[in-house]
Protein backbone atom coordinates (compact mmCIF):
# COMPACT_ATOMS: atom_id res chain seq x y z
CA UNK A 1 0.00 0.00 0.00
CA UNK A 2 2.55 2.74 1.10
CA UNK A 3 4.85 1.95 -2.42
CA UNK A 4 1.18 2.58 -4.41
CA UNK A 5 0.48 5.06 -2.45
CA UNK A 6 3.99 6.99 -3.06
CA UNK A 7 3.95 6.17 -6.54
CA UNK A 8 0.93 8.29 -6.88
CA UNK A 9 2.25 11.43 -4.86
CA UNK A 10 5.52 10.91 -7.08
CA UNK A 11 3.39 11.19 -10.26
CA UNK A 12 0.72 13.98 -8.87
CA UNK A 13 4.09 15.74 -7.60
CA UNK A 14 5.87 14.85 -11.34
CA UNK A 15 3.08 16.82 -13.10
CA UNK A 16 2.17 19.56 -10.82
CA UNK A 17 6.13 20.00 -10.03
CA UNK A 18 8.92 22.03 -11.54
CA UNK A 19 8.76 19.80 -14.48
CA UNK A 20 7.49 23.43 -16.26
CA UNK A 21 8.79 26.45 -14.43
CA UNK A 22 6.44 28.13 -16.37
CA UNK A 23 3.42 25.70 -16.68
CA UNK A 24 3.12 23.69 -19.95
CA UNK A 25 1.62 24.83 -23.03
CA UNK A 26 -1.20 23.90 -24.94
CA UNK A 27 0.48 21.68 -27.18
CA UNK A 28 2.14 19.64 -24.04
CA UNK A 29 -1.19 19.81 -22.13
CA UNK A 30 -2.42 18.08 -24.70
CA UNK A 31 0.24 15.52 -25.42
CA UNK A 32 -0.21 14.89 -21.53
CA UNK A 33 -3.97 14.73 -21.40
CA UNK A 34 -3.84 12.06 -24.81
CA UNK A 35 -1.00 10.08 -23.12
CA UNK A 36 -2.99 9.80 -19.82
CA UNK A 37 -6.27 8.35 -21.30
CA UNK A 38 -3.48 6.12 -23.96
CA UNK A 39 -1.93 4.47 -19.85
CA UNK A 40 -5.14 3.87 -18.89
CA UNK A 41 -6.34 2.03 -21.99
CA UNK A 42 -3.32 -0.07 -22.06
CA UNK A 43 -4.14 -0.86 -18.39
CA UNK A 44 -7.47 -1.98 -19.23
CA UNK A 45 -6.77 -4.04 -22.13
CA UNK A 46 -4.19 -5.75 -20.28
CA UNK A 47 -7.21 -6.15 -17.42
CA UNK A 48 -9.35 -7.93 -20.24
CA UNK A 49 -6.46 -10.46 -21.19
CA UNK A 50 -5.79 -11.24 -17.66
CA UNK A 51 -9.23 -11.06 -14.94
CA UNK A 52 -11.88 -14.04 -15.10
CA UNK A 53 -14.15 -11.07 -12.60
CA UNK A 54 -17.12 -9.72 -13.94
CA UNK A 55 -16.59 -6.81 -11.92
CA UNK A 56 -13.35 -5.99 -12.73
CA UNK A 57 -14.07 -7.09 -16.49
CA UNK A 58 -16.77 -4.51 -16.91
CA UNK A 59 -14.40 -1.86 -15.26
CA UNK A 60 -11.96 -2.43 -17.52
CA UNK A 61 -14.35 -2.37 -20.35
CA UNK A 62 -15.80 1.17 -18.96
CA UNK A 63 -12.47 2.64 -19.25
CA UNK A 64 -11.38 1.37 -22.81
CA UNK A 65 -14.60 2.62 -23.78
CA UNK A 66 -14.63 5.89 -22.12
CA UNK A 67 -11.25 6.96 -22.75
CA UNK A 68 -10.98 6.28 -26.09
CA UNK A 69 -14.33 8.40 -26.52
CA UNK A 70 -12.55 10.88 -24.67
CA UNK A 71 -8.84 10.57 -26.54
CA UNK A 72 -10.85 10.80 -30.16
CA UNK A 73 -12.54 13.90 -28.79
CA UNK A 74 -9.15 14.96 -27.92
CA UNK A 75 -7.73 14.41 -31.44
CA UNK A 76 -10.80 16.42 -33.00
CA UNK A 77 -9.85 19.15 -30.59
CA UNK A 78 -6.39 19.45 -31.69
CA UNK A 79 -6.94 19.26 -35.49
CA UNK A 80 -9.87 21.69 -35.18
CA UNK A 81 -6.72 23.98 -33.76
CA UNK A 82 -4.08 23.36 -35.97
CA UNK A 83 -2.18 21.96 -32.84
CA UNK A 84 0.88 19.15 -32.53
CA UNK A 85 0.59 17.55 -29.92
CA UNK A 86 3.96 17.97 -28.31
CA UNK A 87 5.93 15.07 -26.23
CA UNK A 88 7.59 16.49 -23.14
CA UNK A 89 9.45 15.25 -20.06
CA UNK A 90 5.58 14.70 -17.96
CA UNK A 91 4.86 12.78 -20.84
CA UNK A 92 7.83 10.54 -20.82
CA UNK A 93 7.98 9.70 -17.32
CA UNK A 94 4.20 9.14 -17.34
CA UNK A 95 4.71 6.58 -20.14
CA UNK A 96 8.00 4.99 -18.68
CA UNK A 97 5.67 4.40 -14.81
CA UNK A 98 3.09 2.68 -16.75
CA UNK A 99 5.21 0.58 -18.74
CA UNK A 100 6.91 -0.33 -15.35
CA UNK A 101 3.40 -0.97 -14.13
CA UNK A 102 2.16 -3.30 -16.86
CA UNK A 103 5.54 -5.08 -16.36
CA UNK A 104 5.29 -5.26 -12.63
CA UNK A 105 1.18 -6.49 -13.18
CA UNK A 106 1.98 -8.95 -16.08
CA UNK A 107 3.51 -11.41 -13.14
CA UNK A 108 0.87 -11.22 -10.68
CA UNK A 109 -2.50 -13.92 -11.42
CA UNK A 110 -6.23 -14.07 -10.62
CA UNK A 111 -7.16 -12.45 -7.32
CA UNK A 112 -3.66 -10.95 -6.48
CA UNK A 113 -3.90 -9.37 -9.91
CA UNK A 114 -7.03 -7.89 -9.81
CA UNK A 115 -6.90 -6.08 -6.32
CA UNK A 116 -3.39 -4.73 -7.55
CA UNK A 117 -5.02 -3.62 -10.95
CA UNK A 118 -7.68 -1.43 -9.31
CA UNK A 119 -6.06 0.11 -6.47
CA UNK A 120 -3.43 1.21 -9.35
CA UNK A 121 -6.69 2.33 -11.27
CA UNK A 122 -7.50 4.21 -7.82
CA UNK A 123 -4.29 5.63 -7.01
CA UNK A 124 -3.47 6.54 -10.80
CA UNK A 125 -6.90 8.52 -11.40
CA UNK A 126 -6.59 10.22 -8.03
CA UNK A 127 -3.12 11.24 -9.29
CA UNK A 128 -4.35 12.46 -12.85
CA UNK A 129 -7.36 13.89 -11.52
CA UNK A 130 -5.01 16.24 -8.85
CA UNK A 131 -2.64 17.35 -12.34
CA UNK A 132 -5.75 17.99 -14.21
CA UNK A 133 -6.93 20.48 -10.86
CA UNK A 134 -3.74 21.84 -10.16
CA UNK A 135 -1.92 22.08 -13.42
CA UNK A 136 -3.12 21.34 -16.72
CA UNK A 137 -6.74 23.16 -16.38
CA UNK A 138 -4.77 26.30 -15.42
CA UNK A 139 -2.53 26.64 -17.26
CA UNK A 140 -4.57 25.72 -20.73
CA UNK A 141 -4.94 28.78 -22.83
CA UNK A 142 -6.92 27.85 -25.18
CA UNK A 143 -11.03 27.82 -23.68
CA UNK A 144 -11.93 24.47 -25.90
CA UNK A 145 -9.01 22.75 -24.72
CA UNK A 146 -10.07 23.67 -21.30
CA UNK A 147 -13.80 22.66 -21.59
CA UNK A 148 -12.43 19.39 -22.55
CA UNK A 149 -9.87 18.82 -20.10
CA UNK A 150 -12.63 19.80 -17.64
CA UNK A 151 -15.41 17.19 -18.86
CA UNK A 152 -11.99 14.83 -18.33
CA UNK A 153 -11.87 15.75 -15.43
CA UNK A 154 -15.50 14.96 -14.44
CA UNK A 155 -15.17 11.39 -16.41
CA UNK A 156 -11.76 10.01 -14.58
CA UNK A 157 -13.27 11.21 -10.86
CA UNK A 158 -16.23 9.37 -12.07
CA UNK A 159 -13.78 6.34 -12.90
CA UNK A 160 -11.93 7.14 -9.42
CA UNK A 161 -15.00 6.56 -7.19
CA UNK A 162 -16.33 3.24 -9.75
CA UNK A 163 -12.71 2.13 -9.01
CA UNK A 164 -12.94 2.20 -5.48
CA UNK A 165 -16.52 0.30 -5.58
CA UNK A 166 -14.82 -2.33 -7.05
CA UNK A 167 -11.81 -2.10 -4.81
CA UNK A 168 -14.14 -2.26 -2.00
CA UNK A 169 -16.45 -5.18 -3.40
CA UNK A 170 -12.96 -7.30 -3.65
CA UNK A 171 -12.14 -7.33 -0.41
CA UNK B 1 -79.73 27.14 -28.40
CA UNK B 2 -77.68 24.01 -27.59
CA UNK B 3 -79.25 20.57 -28.15
CA UNK B 4 -79.21 18.46 -24.61
CA UNK B 5 -77.32 15.67 -25.88
CA UNK B 6 -74.30 17.91 -26.60
CA UNK B 7 -73.60 18.61 -23.38
CA UNK B 8 -72.60 14.76 -22.17
CA UNK B 9 -70.24 14.58 -25.33
CA UNK B 10 -68.52 17.77 -24.32
CA UNK B 11 -68.07 16.10 -20.50
CA UNK B 12 -66.78 13.12 -22.04
CA UNK B 13 -64.45 14.30 -24.34
CA UNK B 14 -63.15 16.68 -21.41
CA UNK B 15 -62.47 14.03 -19.10
CA UNK B 16 -60.72 11.85 -22.14
CA UNK B 17 -58.77 14.76 -22.41
CA UNK B 18 -57.46 15.06 -18.96
CA UNK B 19 -56.85 11.17 -18.50
CA UNK B 20 -53.99 11.71 -21.10
CA UNK B 21 -52.66 14.64 -19.95
CA UNK B 22 -52.70 12.54 -16.58
CA UNK B 23 -49.62 10.48 -18.23
CA UNK B 24 -46.99 13.39 -18.94
CA UNK B 25 -43.89 12.84 -20.44
CA UNK B 26 -41.04 14.09 -17.93
CA UNK B 27 -37.45 15.02 -19.43
CA UNK B 28 -34.18 14.34 -17.77
CA UNK B 29 -30.98 15.42 -19.51
CA UNK B 30 -27.08 13.85 -19.36
CA UNK B 31 -24.94 16.62 -20.38
CA UNK B 32 -21.20 17.02 -19.38
CA UNK B 33 -21.94 14.02 -16.87
CA UNK B 34 -24.36 16.02 -15.26
CA UNK B 35 -27.96 15.09 -14.44
CA UNK B 36 -30.35 17.37 -14.64
CA UNK B 37 -32.59 18.51 -13.10
CA UNK B 38 -30.96 16.94 -10.21
CA UNK B 39 -34.33 16.82 -8.39
CA UNK B 40 -37.74 15.92 -11.04
CA UNK B 41 -41.16 15.06 -9.87
CA UNK B 42 -43.53 12.38 -12.01
CA UNK B 43 -45.80 10.84 -10.88
CA UNK B 44 -47.05 7.05 -11.59
CA UNK B 45 -47.53 6.08 -15.01
CA UNK B 46 -45.78 8.99 -16.57
CA UNK B 47 -42.60 8.36 -19.30
CA UNK B 48 -39.39 9.53 -18.27
CA UNK B 49 -37.11 10.29 -21.20
CA UNK B 50 -33.51 10.23 -20.36
CA UNK B 51 -31.38 12.37 -22.90
CA UNK B 52 -27.69 11.43 -23.05
CA UNK B 53 -26.40 14.29 -24.80
CA UNK B 54 -22.72 13.28 -23.89
CA UNK B 55 -20.21 11.28 -26.16
CA UNK B 56 -20.03 8.91 -23.31
CA UNK B 57 -22.46 6.12 -22.10
CA UNK B 58 -24.36 6.65 -19.19
CA UNK B 59 -26.42 4.84 -16.87
CA UNK B 60 -29.67 5.55 -14.56
CA UNK B 61 -29.72 3.00 -12.19
CA UNK B 62 -32.05 3.00 -9.16
CA UNK B 63 -30.13 2.80 -6.07
CA UNK B 64 -33.32 0.59 -4.49
CA UNK B 65 -32.81 -1.44 -7.50
CA UNK B 66 -36.16 0.15 -9.16
CA UNK B 67 -34.79 0.51 -12.66
CA UNK B 68 -31.08 0.47 -14.34
CA UNK B 69 -31.21 1.82 -17.71
CA UNK B 70 -28.23 2.38 -19.85
CA UNK B 71 -27.99 5.52 -22.26
CA UNK B 72 -25.61 5.06 -25.15
CA UNK B 73 -24.19 8.30 -26.49
CA UNK B 74 -26.42 11.22 -28.05
CA UNK B 75 -29.22 8.30 -27.34
CA UNK B 76 -32.81 8.82 -25.82
CA UNK B 77 -34.02 6.25 -23.27
CA UNK B 78 -37.64 5.60 -22.03
CA UNK B 79 -39.35 4.37 -19.04
CA UNK B 80 -42.49 4.04 -17.50
CA UNK B 81 -42.91 4.92 -14.01
CA UNK B 82 -44.55 1.88 -12.09
CA UNK B 83 -44.13 2.33 -8.19
CA UNK B 84 -44.34 5.91 -6.31
CA UNK B 85 -41.45 6.81 -4.15
CA UNK B 86 -38.37 9.08 -3.62
CA UNK B 87 -35.94 6.98 -5.89
CA UNK B 88 -32.25 8.27 -6.07
CA UNK B 89 -30.46 7.12 -8.74
CA UNK B 90 -26.88 7.51 -10.21
CA UNK B 91 -25.02 6.02 -13.08
CA UNK B 92 -22.70 3.22 -12.76
CA UNK B 93 -19.97 4.11 -15.36
CA UNK B 94 -19.57 7.46 -13.25
CA UNK B 95 -20.78 7.36 -9.45
CA UNK B 96 -19.98 11.32 -9.71
CA UNK B 97 -23.82 11.68 -11.41
CA UNK B 98 -26.10 11.38 -9.25
CA UNK B 99 -30.18 12.96 -9.19
CA UNK B 100 -33.51 12.43 -7.54
CA UNK B 101 -36.94 10.91 -8.79
CA UNK B 102 -39.23 11.90 -6.94
CA UNK B 103 -42.47 9.97 -7.72
CA UNK B 104 -46.28 10.32 -6.59
CA UNK B 105 -49.17 7.72 -6.56
CU1 LIG C 1 -22.05 8.33 -16.63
Amino acid sequence: MFVRLSAAIAAVSLISGAAFAAGPTDPQIAHIAYTAGTIDIAAAKQALSKTSNKEVKAFAQDMVRDHEAVNKKALDLVKKLKVTPEDNDTSKTLQKNASAKLEELSKLKGAEFDKAYIANEVAYHKAVDNALETTLIPSASNAELKSLLETGLKIFQGHEQHAEQVASELK
Amino acid sequence: MTPRWIVPIVAALALGISVSAQAATVEISMENLEISPAEASAKVGDTVRLVNKDDFAHTATARNGDFDMMIPPKKTVSMVLKKAGKVEYYCRFHPNMKAVLNIVP
